[in-house]
């Protein structure tokens, strides 16, 4: 069996994104290696995909958001690397978006792909509900049911959240209903003292419907979410280490390690 | 054959339109407009060589299906729809939504969108509102939706649209003079010469045109052997006009002062304040400590971090740009000074932001603004969307944010930006604070193209804002464009594709140019080569436009292929404009033909030294009297409420400050994360356990009463912050960016000697405290004419100082926080308290100035900060905060709020030095004092490390969640932590 050193992240860069460093970081905490590799690059043949087992769509803002978050780099890669990224689906492999990389996935309709129907787009975030860009730490419940491969194990995981459009919208109440009995839903917004679902702002901070935070696809091998893991790679992240050391709560890596730790453990095991 | 397509972008029905509730609950509440609904929707007017099926697929591409519904064509609105106001860009202004437009179309055509093909972004906003009038909608499109200056607004009714439907957004620039080059005589009386520098808007003095005359008169014969003629070309006076800018050459800073002190009666000469005060001080501390790299003649200073990168730190100020178009001046000031990192040295990789403004209160009665300026609650909501725009999508956290109010900003708003960068200590094996230029080395330009945008904005700066200010002095800065750019960079600075780097801010390539010229003894530019953005630009305007996101190169001939095949690559537009000499001259030509031959020794160096005269007589203003029945308690909230000391995290949450996920101490603190830090601590890479502590200081109130007391105040707040959150004295370096009012006595400015005396004043300040401190002046700027006459009423900013700090701390695990962490801790008073109440928020609050401003004992204030930072190595500190404004009273009150626990506190066991009461004790705002929480248990341990210092436990943490603050016996106050809270969080919520 293959371990964790045998595998490869590709981390896609250019036009405005800007998470490469911390999430190639978060890769090669859990072991892998991880490659910054720019768009143009895959689009030119410099490189491919299929020497990965893994591919992240990362935070920034591609073309500043304009005409809608995630729009103009998720055209391109349809328009242009279609073929290679669905061959990279169907093999099975690996898919995280993060922020704007989750943007970009649902625009792309990678997730949540109900009935595998790929590159349809069926749900959206949309403006943030208070209507501005919002910097804060909120808290995640994880869903023991969901197939996701990279929320595994995760109850209660807090992250911070920075976005104007991360306000999850699915296309009908039919497809919210499916994304419920499928549990394709693996993450949502936690009130941070019950662990229950957020209605309320700031706890769910754009007004998500059903607190959706993170979905991924029928196969758990694609994952969407909008707060950001590779943020909190170290104890030292959150908002409040300096009370968890007083009170001896302090972890030894952050919590946001998780969700790269699962993809890479699944990896070595199932794609290297 | 360009065809024409409107596509429409509408909110699907169901769907809230964050947009258009927004807009109506600004035109509620900010103008007080009866409107009823707004909704809006995106349109875009392509002319492009595509057939209606390929706009069909462009439409379904640029739609959200989810969200939105879209049109190819013209939707009518509904009956019950009032007005439309539609809002554009003015032909030739910056279109960020376009240009990324033209990306996406070019990927669906499968073919890059050609040049004569035109796309247009426009919002149209549909309005409900049967009271409304056209008058009222012109008050919501230009006092809310649209910046005349670069926007236009379209207000059409019901009626006009039933009558004509909605008009095509086409502000295509028709403007399309033929490049001319002109000369211009200087052989004329001096009168003559003040009107060609005024009406040129050259801003150069009689006595400076005169020099230039000279200069011209001189080089008439050789000259004319090179076949120019003898008197200067437009180009060449708009270039010396440029590079002898206040903003560029800094007369003021640079002058010879005579400066009288009428208290003592004696006169002493300056030459040179800078060079006196600020870079004498850091020449002295470099001789004590070894981590200076790079200071003063770069574009950012550079210290030593540790083994494998340096850091690099600048701070800004976009004070003109702003007043005239508060969202591009802000954007373009966050977005232009990351530029100077990245010109820094062989180029630096960008690490953080800082911003900070001064405004007139967002409170102001609007009869109070003068006409012609915009309302600072206004110009406030645009500054801040300005730098949140530029840093988020720049991809950089901040990690220092402040605002402060005074209504003598009203008349020019301040604008610091400052940016830390990281760089590495070598590449490829060349030390990277070095770079150099050789004779024959290419001028490579990449980035963005050239535009009118900012013309004049370096003379303008430089100028008062009045009624004729040009408005082509506005930039808006595209942070894609420049995150495009910097990413490329960065790639070829690691290949050793380039030589030399530096950015194209204030002068544009004039300035960038003229500059690198200096390396190698000489350039020769082809302006015609420069790419444009449109047609219609004169030579004169290409070299010194501010268009923004560019950078100014040397190439390496050998190496020049292999930097524009990346480029290309990256779609980054990189082009050869020249090549650098040896000959001593900045040589210009357009299409071949000579417009400019100046000496680079005259450009540099022909300026005549300006010189100016201060007189120092001390103010004194009259003492408050305090009534019997004064009531402490009320003073805490209402203090605490204040606009100089309330939150203003509504704002602030709005700018990314965890953006590469380095941040450990934030800029916000507590239990509930609703205080803010004293100063944020950052790793310097991920994972790390090193990191970088900024901090900063500002005190512009005391400049009232001495502008010496304003600038060591400054100068203490910032270091003191930085102990406060854990650092160390020894490695702290500091920024200076002062900005003041005119200090040129004139008709004018009847008090300019008092105003001089004002900046000698402070910078015999900033050189005393930061010798005595080692903290080393790295980089700073200077903004000297903050005055406006708008309306016919003078305003003048009060002599403002802003001080930034950035220290290494080896051990980011050791970073306290001021929030209070558990009841039954004690609480200390560190450092000694003095009756200094003037200029405090306090006498503010009571419309009284005061005399008594505080002080810094430099030899006391080490003392502490050695101690206070031993305690916090030894993690013997719960919490720490260095109080500021507001004084004690506000700095209990943010330990407790922080920590959401209550304080008892025995104001009589406070260290103080002199006889006075409580009321001195809580609000006086002497220097160099921190409030610790520790546990009881380490008591002895902490006293024996402070000991030698003044220190004394003045009482405990507690769970009531009270502030109970006693004077001995006496009960002074007693108030609730949560209407501390509710004071501190409720002036600015939501605004």
């Amino acid at each position: 069996m293959a371990t964790a050193s045998d595998v490869k992240a590709l981390v896609i860069t250019g036009f405005g994104l800007n998470c490469e460093k911390e999430t190639a970081a978060a890769f090669q905490a859990a072991g892998a290696s991880a490659d910054p590799v720019h768009l143009n690059d895959l689009l030119d043949g410099h490189a491919t995909l299929s020497s990965y087992q893994i591919l992240a769509f990362i935070g920034g803002f591609s073309f500043g958001d304009h005409l809608g978050a995630g729009t103009v780099f998720a055209n391109r890669i349809k328009y242009r690397m279609r073929e290679q990224l669905e061959a990279f689906v169907k093999a099975g492999k690996l898919v995280i978006g993060i922020c704007n990389g989750f943007q970009t996935i649902t625009r792309l309709g990678l997730v949540p792909a109900v009935g595998g129907r790929l590159f349809e787009q069926q749900v959206a975030l949309a403006q943030n509900a208070q209507g501005t860009f919002r910097d804060d730490w909120i808290m995640l419940k994880g869903n023991p049911a969901s197939p996701c491969v990279f929320t595994k194990g995760i109850d209660l995981l807090p992250l911070p959240i920075r976005h104007g459009e991360g306000r999850f919208v699915p296309q009908d109440a039919a497809m919210l209903a499916e994304l419920e009995a499928q549990n394709l839903i693996c993450l949502r917004y936690a009130d941070p003292e019950s662990g229950e679902p957020a209605t309320a702002f700031p706890a769910n901070p754009n007004g998500s419907v059903n607190a959706i935070a993170g979905i991924c696809d029928p196969t758990g091998r694609i994952f969407g979410l909008m707060p950001h893991p590779e943020a909190y790679l170290s104890p030292y992240n959150h908002p409040h280490w300096p009370r968890q050391k007083l009170n001896g709560v302090l972890p030894e890596a952050g919590l946001g390690q998780i969700i790269f730790r699962n993809a890479v453990t699944f990896a070595a095991a199932n794609l290297a | 054959m360009l065809s024409p397509y409107r596509l429409e972008l509408s909110v699907r029905p169901g769907e809230t339109d964050p947009r258009g509730k927004h807009t109506l609950h600004q035109a509620r509440e900010f103008l007080g407009l009866p409107v009823a609904t707004v909704a809006t929707r995106y349109v875009y007017s392509l002319f492009l060589d595509a057939a209606p099926a390929q706009a069909e697929e462009i439409l379904a591409a640029f739609s959200n299906p989810v969200i939105q519904t879209g049109k190819v064509g013209v939707t009518l609105p509904p009956a019950d729809v009032d007005w439309v106001v539609i809002i554009g860009f003015r032909p030739g202004v910056t279109d960020n939504v376009a240009r990324s437009a033209r990306s996406a179309i070019g990927d669906i055509l499968g073919r890059p969108v050609r040049e004569d093909e035109e796309i247009y972004a426009a919002v149209e906003y549909l309005i409900q509102g049967p009271q409304l009038t056209r008058g009222d909608c012109q008050r919501l499109a230009f006092g809310l939706l649209a910046n005349e200056l670069i926007e236009t607004a379209t207000i059409l009714s019901r009626v006009e649209i039933a009558a004509h439907g909605i008009p095509v957004n086409r502000p295509v620039i028709t403007d399309h003079t033929p490049p001319q080059v002109k000369t211009i005589n200087l052989e004329v009386a001096d009168a003559e010469l003040e009107r060609i520098s005024r009406d040129g808007v050259l801003a150069l003095t009689l006595q400076e045109m005169k020099v230039i005359q000279g200069y011209f008169r001189e080089a008439a014969e050789e000259r004319k052997a090179r076949g120019l003629p003898a008197a200067p070309t437009d180009v060449e006076l708009e270039v010396l006009a440029q590079t002898w800018s206040e903003h560029c050459k800094h007369k003021i800073f640079a002058a010879k002062i005579a400066y009288t002190d009428t208290t003592t009666g004696k006169t002493e000469s300056i030459d040179n304040l800078f060079k006196t005060f600020i870079r004498r001080g850091t020449e002295e501390i470099g001789q004590r400590v070894d981590w200076l790299v790079s200071v003063f003649h770069d574009n950012a200073g550079v210290i030593k971090f540790n083994d494998k990168v340096h850091v690099v730190y600048k701070a800004e100020t976009h004070n003109s740009p702003t007043a005239l178009d508060p969202y591009g001046g802000a954007i373009t000031g966050i977005v232009g000074v990351n530029r100077d990192p990245l010109g820094t040295g062989i180029g630096a990789n960008l690490l953080l932001n800082v911003w900070g403004y001064c405004f007139g209160s967002p409170f102001t009665k609007p009869e109070d603004v003068p006409p012609g300026l915009f309302h600072p609650r206004r110009l406030r909501d645009q500054v801040h969307k300005g730098v949140i725009d530029g840093g988020n999508q720049s991809g950089i956290p901040y990690a220092v944010g402040w605002e402060y109010f005074d209504p003598r900003y009203l008349g020019k708003p301040l604008v610091y930006c400052g940016t830390v960068g990281t760089l590495p200590v070598t590449v490829n094996g060349q030390p990277s604070e070095k770079k150099s230029i050789k004779p024959g080395d290419l001028v490579v330009m990449c980035g963005g193209r050239i535009g009118k945008d900012g013309i004049h904005g370096a003379t303008f700066s430089s100028e008062e804002l009045h009624a004729g200010s040009p408005v082509q002095a506005v930039q808006i800065g595209d942070p894609i464009t420049q995150k495009v750019m910097a990413d490329f960079l960065l790639e070829a600075r690691d290949l050793g594709l380039y030589r030399f780097i530096t950015d194209n801010g204030a002068g544009g390539l004039s300035s960038s140019l003229g500059e690198m010229a200096d390396h190698c003894g000489g350039v020769e530019v082809e302006l015609a080569k420069a790419p444009l953005k449109y047609a219609g630009l004169q030579p004169w305007e290409i070299f010194i436009s501010e268009a923004q996101e560019r950078m100014s190169l040397a190439v390496q001939p050998e190496k020049i292929d292999a930097f524009l095949a990346l480029a290309k690559r990256r779609n980054v537009e990189a082009t050869v404009l020249g090549n650098f000499t040896d000959n001593g001259y900045l040589h210009l030509t357009f299409q071949g033909k000579t417009v400019a031959h100046i000496k680079l020794a005259f450009l540099h160096d022909g300026l005549p030294q300006l010189t100016l005269k201060a007189t120092w007589t001390p103010p004194h203003f009259p003492e408050p009297e305090l009534g019997k029945d004064f009531d402490c308690a009320k003073a805490v909230t209402d203090l605490l409420g204040r606009l100089n000391l309330c939150s203003n995290e509504f704002k602030a949450r709005q700018y990314d400050h965890e953006v590469k996920g380095l941040s450990v101490v934030k800029p916000f603190i507590g239990a509930n994360r609703n205080v803010t830090a004293d100063a944020t601590v950052t790793m310097i890479e991920p994972l790390s356990t090193e990191g970088v502590i900024l901090a900063y200081g500002i005190t512009p109130r005391y400049s009232d009463i001495d502008t010496y007391a304003m600038m060591t105040s400054a100068i203490d707040t910032a270091v003191r912050r930085t102990i406060a959150v854990g650092g160390r004295l020894g490695h702290i370096a500091g920024l200076d960016n002062f900005c003041w009012p005119d200090p040129v006595q004139g008709p004018k400015t009847p008090d300019g000697e008092y105003k001089c005396a004002q900046l000698v004043r402070a910078n015999q300040a900033l050189y005393d405290l930061c010798t005595a401190y080692n903290v080393p002046c790295v980089s700073g700027k200077d903004s000297m004419k903050n005055d406006s006459t708008k309306g016919g009423r003078k305003i003048s900013i009060p002599p403002t100082v802003l001080f930034s700090t950035i220290a290494k701390m080896p051990d980011i695990r050791k970073a306290v926080t001021p929030d209070a962490k558990r009841y039954g801790d004690l609480v200390y008073v560190i450092g000694q308290t003095r009756n200094e109440l003037g200029g405090s928020e306090f006498y503010s609050m009571l419309g009284a100035v005061g005399n008594r401003v505080p002080q810094v004992d430099p030899k006391l204030a080490l003392a502490i900060y050695e101690r206070v930072g031993q305690a916090t190595d030894a993690e013997l500190v719960h919490s720490l905060h260095t109080p500021a404004f507001g004084g004690l009273a506000a700095g209990f009150a943010k330990v407790a709020i922080g920590g959401n626990l209550g304080l008892d506190i025995d104001l009589k066991k406070v260290p103080v030095d002199g006889d006075f009461g409580p009321v001195e004790r809580l609000f006086s705002e002497s220097n160099s004092r921190f409030i610790a929480t520790i546990a009881a248990e380490n008591r002895e341990r902490f006293e024996a490390l402070l000991a030698g210092a003044p220190f004394a436990c003045v009482g405990e943490v507690t769970l009531k969640r009270k502030l109970v603050l006693h004077h001995g016996d006496k009960l002074v106050a007693k108030v609730a932590v949560d209407d501390c809270l509710h004071a501190y969080t409720g002036t600015l919520a939501g605004i």
